[in-house]
């Protein structure tokens, strides 16, 4: 009885026990490593976890919406979202050559990561209107609500965040059914629309980054510095890492973005590939955890949007690890819950309210 | 069935479905993990060394710490080279609140130059905020002072100190010591290529000249280092671990500093040299050059008004000692006389007569004697003691040019002494294949007549002229010349310079005598050419004077100083030992264009013998430094 109890408990607060457990571990591994990274900086670490509490609160209050109530907001947060990415580009502010910033007077606002959860809303209730596997019709206006925000972030210019949108309404598609042979002949498209996009789509930083991805040590003191420096960092560390705080390489401040983008670099250092393994087996949980809460959710809304939220924190996770350890280009994404940084903790956790929303409303209704 | 009602959703096949792609997501999830692990394996695990040794290569600096150079003192003890500091003004941009304030107010204690202040300026701008530059250089002790006392008013200015060699005794050794001053490209370049490079990593000089360069790597010592944690810009952290530096071998010189000031004295404003060796070991106990200048104008970069100052018709960069190129002159007659004697041309008694000249058979030309009249009857004695020149003129063209210089070669004429410095040259000791070689032109009979009284093209510096004469004294036995006796590092002492070369060998040893008995009497025959200088001398002298003449006089025609200019005027030599019967030292002088071997040699090498005799040497006042 006891356990009915507290489960009912977690239920009643519309909280998954195992996710937020999962998510707390890491931020608390978080704290210690912001903290390392930053110098020991005990302020920068208060504003950490502040952010870090007002994520949690953000969390549990998006978690208390049912799937109903965020049904009947996505039309309107979509069209809002695509309003401010236009504002964006004509009225917005300038920060490090991108225009990302909406100036509201009180606070500045980035519009882009609005996007980030309103994309694969809208593109799963869309298609979840329907029936699974979508039709023709439906994949071209599922296809549509995901690019017009993507092609307006990338304008930004902001191509980490619009590959993030991009792939999660491409998962909501993927995870709808999307037949494996149109799957495999717009892959073959993609990869046709890479030259094009190489010669005219992309700004020469953004060029720059890729080609130092293949050769950083073409420019060592340019564009290569930052992959040189963390892949010291990583590979110094080795298997059981330098200790906490001991990490030359950031506490030295060769290590350019410790606390931010590289943050996973400070991590290897100290922690080695011991710790490399723990972080990784814990996101793995996560997406584990969250492909499960979205198989078991109620309806395709629920599974679509569960489902694509989960891949799409995947996706934080594999481009970030994999441009600070020189596998992908060196684009502007967080590693998930670990770097410091408000703005990324806020929506992603935003993404895990919705989840455990999503988790919470199965079994209501089963009651 | 399902075509008819096509509003009605299949849940469960909906759920496959998802499900299915769910799972498949998962697997590529994994995948993608499983790559991102592969990578991170092969960069922490089979990379690790690599960037192991990376990240030490990016976090510590070795930071070179200069040794300090090797003292030199001479053979009583006397510092001679020392290391002093020079006190700079130096900054830390970062660490000073209001940099022009600052500068201002600080010129109330510190003359500062327009100058000095924008190079100043300048710097801090190419260089890092916390890295400290010089404001001034070499504040004097004044300055020091009253900085000292305000330095509280002005943070992140201080003075820092850096050892810079100095030269108490000025021009006195100059010619001697040498000096160092800034190492330059060319021979950072040269230390590169000799694996020294590292070892003057933090070197700031280096030795130029005299024995300052030629026992340079035994001066210098061996450099030390500091390894230190650097960040990303550069600013050291903390010091990991320290090697320091092992200082350079200190030099005991044979020379001595009294002497030294005795020859400096005597030269006053003449031009010329001096050596005087130990007639035991070959030490040399004064080595000094006339004019000389002060080597600590060169130790912080010679100006290049004072350099061109250096540069007049005297010639003080020259070493006379063992640059200066001179006829030996009569000083090789003691030689020339045991070479007769061992060829049989003449014995101890043989006399020849001499009418004041010298004629080649069948030939006009007259080789003049130095005494119009003649010396009569002449013996080998009577020919070294009142240096005789139709004497040496008969038996030079009796031996022929090629005994002549066969034997005077095995006296080191001709050839470097293999003193220990770099500045020297081998002269000229003439012979048929020397002219042949220099001339084209094949040697005359009447080339070898002037040889015999060491002129024609015969010449030697006043190293070579004692270096010749230690032997005679030593009967044969070869001590060359050197300036250093031992070199110290700590408690172990290293003797330097004690080797022999092979001696020379007479067939009748008693030869050396009449030569050696000929000079002691050209000082105690009241006839002797150098009587007059050493009357009165409480030890027992002996030598030879010389004067050679730079220019031929035409026949017929007198010699009249006046009439000369003063460079063509004969140069007044002197050689001389003591005591006789167990010789000490050997002199050598040499002064130019003031004629008399007697009255201008001789008398110098008496100051500097009765300085070496006295048993209280004279105290001279030491040169102070400006």
């Amino acid at each position: 009885m006891q356990l009915d109890d507290k489960r009912s408990m977690w239920d009643k607060l519309h909280l998954d026990l195992p996710l937020l457990l999962a998510l707390f571990t890491l931020m608390a591994a978080s704290l210690a490593i912001v903290y390392s990274a930053s110098g020991q900086d005990s302020a920068m670490m208060i504003r950490h976890a502040t952010r870090m509490a007002g994520a949690i609160i953000g969390m549990f209050v998006l978690a208390q919406l049912s799937p109903a109530t965020l049904k009947r907001l996505v039309f309107p947060l979509y069209c809002a979202g695509l309003l401010m990415l236009v504002g964006v580009l004509i009225f917005g502010v300038s920060s490090k050559g991108a225009q990302r910033w909406l100036d509201l007077g009180v606070t500045r606002f980035q519009p882009s990561e609005l996007m980030k959860i309103a994309v694969p809303m809208m593109v799963a209730w869309y298609i979840g209107r329907n029936h699974l596997p979508p039709k023709a019709v439906h994949l071209v206006v599922g296809f549509a609500i995901v690019m017009i925000p993507t092609l307006l972030i990338k304008e930004q210019p902001d191509l980490g965040t619009s590959i993030l949108i991009a792939s999660s309404g491409v998962f909501v598609l993927f995870l709808s059914g999307l037949s494996w042979r149109l799957i495999g002949f717009l892959s073959a498209l993609v990869a046709l629309a890479a030259w094009p996009f190489w010669h005219y789509g992309m700004h020469d930083y953004q060029k720059q980054r890729v080609l130092t991805l293949f050769n950083p040590e073409s420019d060592p003191l340019g564009s290569g510095y930052h992959i040189i420096q963390s892949k010291i960092a990583i590979g110094s560390g080795g298997i059981e890492g330098k200790g906490w705080l001991q990490g030359t390489q950031s506490q030295l401040e060769f290590l350019p973005e410790r606390h931010t983008d590289f943050i996973f670099s400070v991590l290897s250092e100290e922690f080695g590939l011991f710790g490399v393994c723990l972080l990784l087996c814990m996101y793995l949980f996560i997406v584990g955890r969250g492909l499960y809460i979205a198989v078991n959710a109620q309806d395709a809304f629920g599974k679509l949007l569960a489902g694509a939220l989960t891949l799409t924190f995947f996706v934080y996770v594999f481009v970030n690890i994999g441009m600070v350890s020189g596998l992908l280009p060196v684009v502007g994404v967080p590693l998930p819950l670990i770097s410091y940084g408000g703005t990324s903790m806020v929506t992603l956790m935003a993404g895990f309210g919705i989840i455990m929303s999503i988790a919470t409303d199965k079994r209501m209704l089963l009651k | 069935m399902r075509k008819h009602r096509p509003t009605i959703r299949d849940h469960s096949a909906e759920a496959n479905l998802f499900a299915r792609r769910a799972f498949v997501g998962f697997v590529f999830v994994t995948i993608l993990v499983a790559v991102l692990l592969s990578n991170l394996y092969t960069i922490q695990v089979d990379d690790h060394q690599d960037y192991q040794t990376r990240s030490n290569d990016n976090r510590i600096k070795v930071i070179p710490i200069a040794p300090n150079r090797g003292l030199i003192y001479d053979r009583n003890g006397v510092l001679l080279a020392e290391n002093k500091p020079v006190y700079n003004l130096e900054v830390i941009p970062e660490e000073v609140d209001d940099l022009d304030a600052s500068l201002s107010a600080l010129t109330q204690f510190i003359d500062i130059s327009d100058q000095q202040k924008s190079d100043f300026i300048d710097d801090i701008k190419h260089n890092r905020r916390f890295k400290s530059q010089v404001l001034k250089a070499r504040l004097t002790e004044l300055e020091v002072a009253r900085f000292s006392v305000n330095q509280h008013k002005f943070p992140g200015f201080s003075i820092e100190a850096r050892l810079a060699r100095y030269y108490p005794y000025a021009d006195t050794l100059t010619h001697a010591l040498g000096y160092v001053a800034k190492l330059n490209k060319k021979e950072l370049a040269k230390l590169e290529s000799e694996d020294q490079g590292t070892n003057y990593r933090a070197t700031h000089d280096i030795g130029k000249l005299g024995i300052e360069k030629y026992y340079e790597q035994l001066l210098h010592g061996q450099v030390g280092s500091q390894r230190v944690e650097v960040n990303n810009r550069g600013r050291v952290i903390r010091t990991l671990s320290m090697t320091p530096p092992q200082p350079g071998h200190d030099l005991v010189l044979t020379l001595d500093i009294g002497l030294q000031q005795i020859a400096q004295h005597a030269f006053k404003d003449m031009r010329g040299a001096v050596v005087v060796m130990d007639a035991k070991d070959g030490g040399v106990l004064a080595l000094y050059s006339n004019p000389s200048y002060d080597p600590n104008l060169f130790v912080h970069g010679i100006s290049s008004k004072n350099y061109k100052a250096l540069l007049n018709p005297d010639r003080p960069l020259i070493n006379r000692t063992t640059q200066g190129r001179y006829a030996p002159a009569s000083t090789v007659k003691p030689h020339l006389a045991i070479l007769a004697l061992e060829e049989g041309l003449v014995t101890e008694h043989t006399t020849i007569w001499d009418p004041g000249f010298f004629q080649i058979p069948n030939v006009d030309h007259k080789w003049r004697d130095w005494k119009r009249w003649g010396h009569g009857h002449v013996d080998v004695y009577k020919a070294i003691e009142e240096s005789c020149d139709t004497y040496f003129y008969d038996t030079a063209y009796r031996l022929g040019i090629t005994k002549i210089s066969d034997f005077m070669a095995q006296f080191g004429f001709g050839d470097l002494t293999g003193i220990d410095i770099h500045e020297e040259t081998t002269a000229i000791l003439p012979s048929k294949e020397w002219k042949e070689a220099r001339f084209k032109e094949s040697w005359w009979r009447g080339d070898t007549i002037s040889v015999g009284i060491g002129q024609g093209y015969w010449t030697a510096t006043p190293m070579q002229i004692a270096n010749a004469l230690n032997i005679l004294v030593n009967k044969g036995i070869n001590r060359p010349p050197h300036l250093v006796q031992v070199a110290k590092q700590e408690n172990q002492v290293v003797q330097i310079n004690n080797e022999e070369k092979p001696p020379v060998i007479l067939k009748d040893p008693n030869h050396w005598q009449i030569a050696l008995d000929a000079m002691h009497n050209t000082v105690t025959k009241v006839t002797g050419t150098a009587h007059k200088a050493f009357r009165g001398v409480s030890y027992d002298p002996a030598g030879k004077t010389g004067t050679a003449q730079l220019v031929s006089i035409a026949q017929g025609e007198r010699y009249d100083a006046k009439s000369l200019k003063e460079r063509h005027r004969d140069n007044a030599i002197y050689v001389g030992f003591a005591p006789y019967d167990d010789p000490q030292i050997v002199v050598s002088i040499v002064v130019e264009n003031t004629g008399g071997g007697s009255t201008v040699g001789a008398p110098i090498a008496r100051q500097l013998m009765d300085y070496y005799f006295s048993a209280n040497p004279i105290n001279i006042a030491q040169n102070e430094a400006p």
